[in-house]
């Protein structure tokens, strides 16, 4: 398939951008990559590709525009059938769970990181946490479940859930190293804490979880750039 | 032991929707009604992680969020699509029930039940989402085209229980000369056999959001 068939329009500190492009790499489907500046002016093109919610990613395939990471995924998965293995699991009832952790680590656990994040009360801090801890294990128990002893949320390969969560990596160390704290460790969520080492050194995942540092140092700039427009 | 169980609340517009999705496969369930203010164990340890209606159980599993279970029921049984095949549609389809659950729900019904700048602000949301919507829907008969599909269904909110939670507390949000298109594919929605099955009573809502009025202005 020809590169310009496929365009991504994303950013590179962005997970939810990460996670299309680890589901692009499961398929090997050449893409070529548009960095947006998703915070300050929002650009004409993206406006154009993603009137509704004017945010990345967007996959853009033969000049279509698919939205919203999660339906992006199902798509990629959808519309290549023949490269490589699926994302999402073959079984019905799999397919429903799957879609039921994407659903909750999304809509119920990130945001709790991203509240962390804003709250600056040691008492508000505290009880994010307990949320934090408390959804890692419903996790722990959603890996050893659909795990079922083997490597990845999708079994002996890395598949929906895998990368839905493992796009998080790279924040949820930032988030460790400024609260002092792990979040998958070895002892509350032994099975997440192999899975993450194992995850950001499989081929899909390498190369695309940005380096901690990095984000701290982007996280840093745009804190700036809001004070000083603000 | 059924097969295939179904746990909900009548009047609740989500749990309708997989009944809806049920129906219209052909699939014979069980129904259990859940008490909301006082849910049974079963459900409990069905939905531990929400604890919430509906919940879908198939040969003992056990599924939630009406949307997801929507894809199962597509996906577990023949019949009539709910989800277009062609991948591009799929997409498409699922980024409208998921933008009506998330966008066009929440400040409809905040707008019902709020007073003052809480309420414009939240009118003002709802129809900044309804117009997204007015423009999708096109002067097709439904989403789905000529049948329905996952966006009728998750739209059933917007096609009936607002329609009549709008009438009892005064909005005038979905009107007819901003939305002409949404107001028609509510009216074929509702006129469509199918569909009138699967609502709750009109008397019945109406009471409860009555109630919901009166609970509000009761002395503290």
């Amino acid at each position: 398939m020809a590169k310009g068939d496929v365009q991504l329009l994303g950013a590179w500190s962005s997970p939810f951008t990460n996670r299309v492009q680890m589901a692009l790499n499961l398929k090997s489907i050449d893409y070529e990559f548009i960095e947006v500046n998703f915070y300050s002016n929002k650009s004409e093109s993206l406006l154009k590709a993603n009137p509704v919610h004017k945010t990345i990613p967007v996959l853009i395939h033969d000049e279509k525009p698919i939205c919203e990471s999660l339906i992006i995924i199902q798509y990629i998965d959808e519309a290549w059938t023949k490269n490589g293995q699926s994302i999402l699991p073959s079984d019905p009832y799999d397919r429903a769970i799957a879609r039921f952790w994407a659903a909750y680590i999304d809509e119920k656990w990130f945001p709790l990181l991203k509240e962390l994040g804003k709250e600056s009360g040691d008492e508000t801090k505290a009880a994010i946490m307990r949320k934090i801890f408390e959804g890692a294990g419903l996790l722990e128990e959603a890996f050893v479940k659909c795990s079922k002893g083997k490597e990845f949320f999708d079994g002996d390969n890395v598949g929906y859930v895998d990368i839905v969560l493992g796009c998080f990596l790279g924040w949820i160390k930032v988030t460790e190293s400024m609260a002092g704290l792990k979040l998958f460790d070895e002892t509350r969520t032994p099975g997440l804490a192999g899975w993450a080492e194992r995850f950001v050194s499989h081929n899909a995942a390498k190369d695309i979880v940005p380096e901690p540092h990095k984000l701290i140092e982007f996280y840093m700039m745009v804190q700036a750039a809001k004070a000083s427009t603000g | 032991m059924a097969e295939v169980k179904m746990f909900g609340a009548w009047g609740s517009p989500f749990s309708k929707r997989v009944e809806m999705g049920l129906k219209l496969k052909g699939v014979e369930y069980e129904y259990i009604e859940e008490d909301l203010n006082n849910k049974s164990s079963l459900l409990l340890n069905y939905n531990p992680v929400h604890k919430k209606v509906p919940v879908l159980v198939h040969n003992g599993k056990p599924i939630a969020e009406s949307l997801i279970i929507l894809e199962y029921i597509d996906e577990a049984w023949e019949g009539p699509d709910i989800l277009p095949k062609d991948p591009y549609e799929r997409a498409n389809a699922r980024f409208w029930a998921k933008f009506i659950d998330e966008k066009c729900m929440p400040p409809m019904w905040k707008a019902c039940w709020s007073i003052g700048e809480e309420r414009a602000k939240a009118k003002e949301e709802a129809s900044e989402a309804l117009k997204f919507l007015e423009n999708e829907i096109n002067g097709q008969k439904f989403f789905g085209g000529d049948t329905i599909g996952l966006v009728d269904i998750a739209a059933n909110f917007i096609g009936y229980w607002f329609r009549i939670a709008e009438e009892i507390v005064g909005l005038e949000l979905m009107t007819q000369d901003k939305y002409p298109n949404l107001c028609k594919w509510a009216e074929e929605y509702c006129k469509c056999s199918f569909v009138k099955e699967n609502l709750p009573p009109k008397d019945k809502l109406a009471d409860i959001f009555k109630g919901i009025i009166q609970a509000q202005s009761a002395p503290k």
